[in-house]
């Protein structure tokens, strides 16, 4: 797929007691969205601040676009929004924006680049304080894209957003996608990640679960099945399908098989004198399997 | 470091509490330096800024021979405190506001972004100053037309030893509430206790050194306020013409062992600071 844009090995963070980040070995690759998945406290944020060299790690290692994270060299190439955007609050949005310019070395003209590019034209001269959730954070993408880096760390980008601002930050971070910038995300709203991103990393009590694309960590798809009576019904499906394959939830089966079988199984119910409601495939959202995941490393713990 | 620096100057320039600081350094330099002052000369009533003075004394401190004593008398202590809370605000807002995590992931290194920020410090004291002594040496040559006396300002070479002078005691105190605001990783506690220092602690362990314990001289020989009025002292001995030395400006040490005394201050502020910065994680 090509080269590692950021790639950690045993990275960890303990603040005295508490192990906040527990040998995470992750990887980005260049041009992918990187979805980063973990519930409040899993140390999402403190991998990220590691990786924008805020935060020095207590031990392991990590790389950003081939060099140490924080120094100029990662840096120029990165934009970075961290947990909330930070500005001055006596400074208008623009002015914001040209500080921030000036600490990246590139020109004033980008300034209004950006501030058009998170919608913001508008309101770029009124001052930051008077500023709504949703316009800071679109002035914080707005600084993290000041320099059109090659990496972009994003945490919670859409935080705040309303729902026309979530779906028009999905669109940027979609075409930023596809203009071969590498985007490591981290995000709450699963299906938004289900629906942007190329692979997961989940992370739960410091720890990364899994890392994965994101058809793999869905897993097999299988169908759903409503018929009666039911015991009948379960015995031709585990005929069919294999003991193993069929679990019953809710007054329905749930089969783990490819959905194309779905004819087969409703031929197979039908020679049974079985009496078919429903039948559809199944997928789990990544929403499902993250509650699981992270459901096991919290009762793991 | 020079994008830092420029970032530096946007923000202060820009921000308000930058242009009160300068307003009030401004206004109390005049009130004591010249409105109290002059004012007795004119109504031959004396205040507490010329009780016991000859008025021919008074009127001496307002003309331009006396300007660099003048514009200084107030630099070791309120122009001190005031200089300690620009260089609170400068750093220790960027922790209030979270913007130090802004700054710091952007191109420039912690110690260039550091570096920036007392490049631009410097900057803005220096202008302070700058700014200080031109008004003082307009008003003072307002009074000296008024009063038809010459306008004999001092040599090129005195101003800018004062105009130095200035420069360095500005720099000390700022520098201190710049470190602790790295120290303390906000506004209200370095501003809070640099005030009490300034204004309480010093002017305490001086007046006891000088009075009731004189084994505690060595000892408030080393303080930066000392320092900085006995450097203000060595420009003008005993007040100047005027015969009054304003509150903080005392004959402690030289002023050279002073000047040196400041700058090691001023080293030793930078140095603590940027290790505060360099090692610390930002969250």
């Amino acid at each position: 797929m090509g080269e590692h844009l950021v790639e950690t090995s045993d990275l960890t963070k303990t603040y005295g007691a508490l192990m906040a980040v527990d040998r995470v070995s992750l990887s980005v690759w260049r041009g992918e969205v990187y979805g980063f998945l973990g519930p409040n406290g899993a140390g999402k944020t403190t991998t990220l601040r590691m990786l924008a060299g805020l935060v020095r790690p207590t031990a392991g290692s990590a790389s950003v676009l081939g060099e140490q994270p924080g120094s100029p060299q990662a840096l120029a190439r990165t934009g970075v929004l961290i947990e909330a955007p930070r500005f001055y609050p006596y400074l208008s949005g623009r002015d914001n924006l040209r500080v921030v310019a000036r600490y990246a070395g590139v020109g004033d003209r980008r300034v209004d680049l950006a501030l058009d590019t998170v919608d913001l034209a508008g309101r770029g001269g009124d001052r930051y304080a008077g500023y709504s959730l949703g316009m800071k954070q679109r002035l914080g993408v707005a600084a993290a894209l000041l320099k059109d880096p090659e990496l972009l760390i994003l945490d919670e980008p859409t935080n705040g957003l309303d729902p026309a601002g979530m779906r028009d930050m999905r669109a940027l971070l979609r075409d930023l996608g596809e203009r071969g910038h590498t985007v490591l995300l981290s995000s709450h709203l699963l299906a938004e990640v289900q629906q942007l991103c190329d692979r997961v990393g989940v992370i739960s009590g410091g720890r990364l679960l899994a890392e994965s694309t994101v058809d793999n960590l869905l897993g097999q798809a299988g169908l759903l099945v409503r018929a009666e009576p039911l015991e009948r019904a379960r015995d031709t499906l585990e005929r069919l399908v294999g003991p193993g394959s069929v679990a019953v939830a809710e007054g329905s089966f749930r089969l783990r098989t490819d959905p194309e079988q779905a004819g087969r199984v409703s031929r197979a119910l039908a020679d049974a004198d079985v009496v078919l409601t429903e039948l559809r495939p199944l997928e789990r959202t990544l929403e499902e399997v993250f509650l699981e995941m992270t459901d096991n490393g919290r009762t793991g713990r | 470091m020079i994008g830092s620096f420029k970032a530096e100057i946007l923000k202060l320039r820009k921000r308000p509490a930058t242009w009160v600081l300068l307003g009030v350094v401004l206004g109390l330099t005049q009130l004591f330096g010249y409105v109290l002052p002059y004012s007795s000369w004119l109504t031959s009533d004396q205040n507490f800024r010329t009780q016991g003075l000859d008025p021919q004394a008074v009127l001496a401190g307002v003309l331009p021979g006396e300007l660099v004593p003048t514009s200084l008398g107030g630099f070791p202590v309120f122009v001190g405190a005031l200089a300690l809370i620009l260089g609170a605000l400068a750093a220790g807002s960027e922790y209030g506001w979270g913007t130090m995590q802004t700054a710091l992931t952007q191109r420039p290194s912690r110690l260039a972004t550091y570096g920036g920020k007392l490049l631009a410090l410097a900057a803005s004291t220096l202008l302070l100053v700058l700014v200080t002594f031109a008004l003082n040496a307009a008003v003072a040559g307002v009074i000296a037309t008024i009063e038809s006396r010459p306008l004999d300002y001092p040599s090129l070479a005195e101003l800018a030893r004062g105009i130095g002078s200035g420069w360095l005691i500005m720099g000390m105190w700022c520098g201190l509430g710049a470190v602790a605001g790295f120290a303390f990783r906000g506004v209200a506690l370095p501003i809070g206790l640099g005030v009490v220092w300034v204004l309480g602690v010093e002017n305490l362990v001086s007046a006891v050194a000088s009075s009731l314990l004189t084994s505690l001289q060595p000892l408030r020989d080393l303080l930066p306020g000392v320092n900085a009025g006995s450097l203000v002292w060595s420009l003008a001995p005993g007040g100047g013409s005027s015969g009054e030395a304003p509150p903080g400006v005392i004959d402690a040490v030289t002023g050279g062992r002073a000047t040196l005394s400041l700058a090691l201050y001023v080293a030793t502020f930078a140095g603590v600071g940027a290790l505060l910065l360099r090692r610390r994680d930002v969250t």
